[in-house]
């Protein structure tokens, strides 16, 4: 609870704790707000017609429509759906991988530390952006074929901080201490190293959320992510594209098909960016100080 | 030390050997008959007459992986890397063609970046809890945030769409015109520098005209990176007792600032200007689409759109190859900066 009121007593990190839980609201209470059409696939967005142009919002459709009759507020409200999942689905796994690799190679050492940390660094040099892109069109269209395509490039940060942290937690008395008493190997990494190194990763995990959706939002809009007509926010913005330019006169005449979408995938990263950086203050008081200010 | 930059370099050629082999990797998961389809440029009107087997067999494409791969590299080395389909010229021409444009975009963006980055953490360290400080910690949580394409079709809906300051694409088309004649002779393919040797200034400031908006939209997530990690930084050394000792010599607070914190401060930001400069050289696909600006990212996006693969593996070893090149410059810069730190 004290852990709590430190994260909401920093306005911006309660401002971030505001951001996701309206997100958190929006997805689980999205076929209350936005009732599918077809129940079996909830995830394809509520269309009506296939008028190619624009409608501004009106009362059937408060957010107004995109061209193909896709109803804006509908794709809004299940494509937060599709963020939570691509968020949370990649964002455990590649921790996951990235604090065995780095943690245990760091922990065991030797030739395997040597082949975990040279496979990180082939895997540093690739472009990561360009990376995804070829694998997830290799793999084919989907949701799910970005998810593995962040996943399998997206593990190499956790593996080197984890590492970075196991080399320092090792040498520490308590595990030392761990180790007279006679206590296992396994023992050791489990109950004493890897709780004491595991909160640089749980942060980079947190912000990271954000900045995976952020990339599969990216995706989406290159036309390379989520099939057409999946409730995706890049998606939605990719659709406004050919709006963007309004009419002659009128510039900002279709103004809603992009600012929502644009409006939800910046609040979504927003949020989860804000509350990492404010447990990365409560977790190392070192950068707490230096961002305070000690002078 | 020498030892310690020799095994790095050594380094260099395997390592690029494994990146290619994963890279061509990648492209095995498709069957040979989607490979083809590079080759065929309409297949409505020709699937009827096409000797789909024969041509297989012809480039190759049934074979095991390692022969592929083999061939790839033996032409790699004469110095081919293929036909891009999707380009209609060779990889390497679609290369020397599209990469001035991005060096030109990335080293306009670097500037902004560092520069502004450099110098508004250092306002914001100083004014430190004032009004600007505050409000660069609330502007650079949504810089970081921002994604870049958003950002960059807010500035084309503004500067664009709606004050028609700074249009999209590369050159207009006047200038276009004038660049490809042969009086104008092309030293590095940037526009920007290869239009003051030839002494048009109209051709340079048209250039800047169509680069200010990619570049401001692919810096302002990285600037707001070294914003923070300058702040954050610079409050730390401020609060050494070298600069106490600084200040109480009576020194002018510039010259503390200037002299003794800053250039200690700046050490974390070299620290991730490699990967903030690596991350630049693979990340301006986003950018170059949206701005319809002909470099390397949209080339990529296109050619991996077209399933052209000898430009894929084209364009990404060079990235790579760079990518390892400016991180072992990095690596090689911080012992330089920092004499406690040695290499092994």
């Amino acid at each position: 609870m004290g852990f709590f009121l430190r994260l909401v007593r920093d306005p911006l990190g309660a401002a971030g704790f505001v951001l996701v839980l309206f997100w958190v609201i929006i997805a689980l209470l999205a076929p209350v707000i936005s009732p599918p059409q077809n129940q079996r696939n909830p995830y394809a967005i509520a269309r009506t017609g296939f008028s190619s142009i624009p409608q501004p919002p009106s009362e059937k459709a408060v957010f107004g429509r995109t061209s193909g009759g896709y109803d804006i507020l509908y794709g809004i409200v299940w494509g937060s759906r599709t963020a939570f999942r691509v968020g949370l689905i990649v964002v455990s796994c590649t921790s996951l991988i990235g604090i065995i690799l780095g943690g245990l190679g760091a922990f065991i050492g030797g030739w395997i530390d040597e082949t975990v940390m040279r496979v990180t660094d082939l895997f540093m040099s690739f472009p990561f952006l360009i990376a995804v892109i070829v694998m997830s069109i290799v793999l084919g269209k989907g949701l799910d074929k970005v998810i593995l395509a962040l996943i399998i490039f997206g593990w190499r940060h956790y593996a080197r901080i984890m590492r970075s942290e196991v080399l320092s937690v090792r040498e520490r008395d308590f595990v030392s201490a761990a180790k007279s008493l006679g206590a296992s190997k396994l023992r050791i990494f489990f109950r004493h190293v890897l709780p004491n190194s595991v909160f640089p990763v749980f942060v980079l995990a947190t912000i990271d959320i954000g900045t995976m959706v952020r990339i599969a939002a990216a995706l989406s809009f290159l036309g390379v992510g989520a099939e057409p007509g999946y409730a995706d926010w890049g998606q939605m913005i990719n659709f406004s594209r050919q709006w963007l330019l309004g009419i002659v006169g009128d510039p900002f005449c279709y103004w809603y098909t992009y600012t929502y979408p644009a409006i939800a995938i910046l609040t979504f990263v927003l949020g989860w960016s804000l509350l990492g950086d404010v447990l990365r203050d409560i977790f190392d008081p070192r950068m707490q100080k230096a961002r305070r200010g000690s002078s | 030390m020498v030892y310690y930059i020799l095994k790095r370099l050594l380094l260099i050629p395997i390592l690029l050997l494994i990146l290619s082999a994963l890279i061509f990797s990648l492209v095995m998961f498709l069957n040979p008959y989607e490979r083809l389809s590079v080759f065929i440029p309409n297949p409505e009107a020709a699937i009827a007459g096409i000797p789909f087997e024969e041509l297989i067999t012809r480039y190759g494409l049934d074979k095991p992986f390692y022969v592929q791969y083999y061939n790839w590299l033996k032409e790699l080395f004469h110095g081919n890397l293929g036909w891009s389909a999707s380009a209609r010229m060779s990889v390497f021409k679609a290369i020397s063609r599209y990469f001035p444009a991005t060096v030109e975009l990335m080293l306009l963006s670097a500037l902004i970046t560092f520069a502004g980055g450099i110098f508004l953490g250092t306002y914001a360290a100083t004014h430190h809890n004032r009004l600007a400080d505050q409000a660069a910690r609330v502007a650079t949580s949504i810089g970081v945030s921002l994604p870049e394409f958003v950002f960059g079709l807010a500035m084309l809906v503004i500067f664009y769409a709606w004050l028609g300051w700074f249009p999209p694409g590369r050159l207009s088309y006047w200038a276009n015109e004038i660049v490809y004649l042969s009086e104008f002779k092309r030293y590095t393919g940037m526009n920007v520098i290869d239009s003051v040797l030839n002494g048009r200034i109209d051709i340079c400031a048209d250039a800047l005209r169509h680069l200010i908006l990619p570049a401001l939209s692919y810096s302002i997530g990285l600037l707001s990176v070294v914003l923070r990690l300058m702040r954050s930084s610079l409050l730390e050394t401020l609060g050494k007792d070298y600069v106490t000792t600084a200040r109480a010599k009576g020194l002018l607070e510039k010259v503390v600032i200037h002299k003794h914190a800053r250039r200690n401060a700046l050490l974390p930001v070299i620290t991730v200007a490699g990967s903030i400069v690596a991350r630049m050289l693979g990340g301006a696909v986003v950018v170059e689409v949206v701005f319809n600006y002909p470099g390397m990212g949209r080339f990529i996006v296109v050619s991996a759109q077209g399933l052209d693969f000898p430009a894929i593996l084209g364009a990404a070893l060079l990235i790579g190859t760079l990518i390892i090149i400016v991180n072992l410059i990095i690596d090689f810069l911080y012992t330089v900066l920092n004499p406690t730190v040695t290499l092994r």
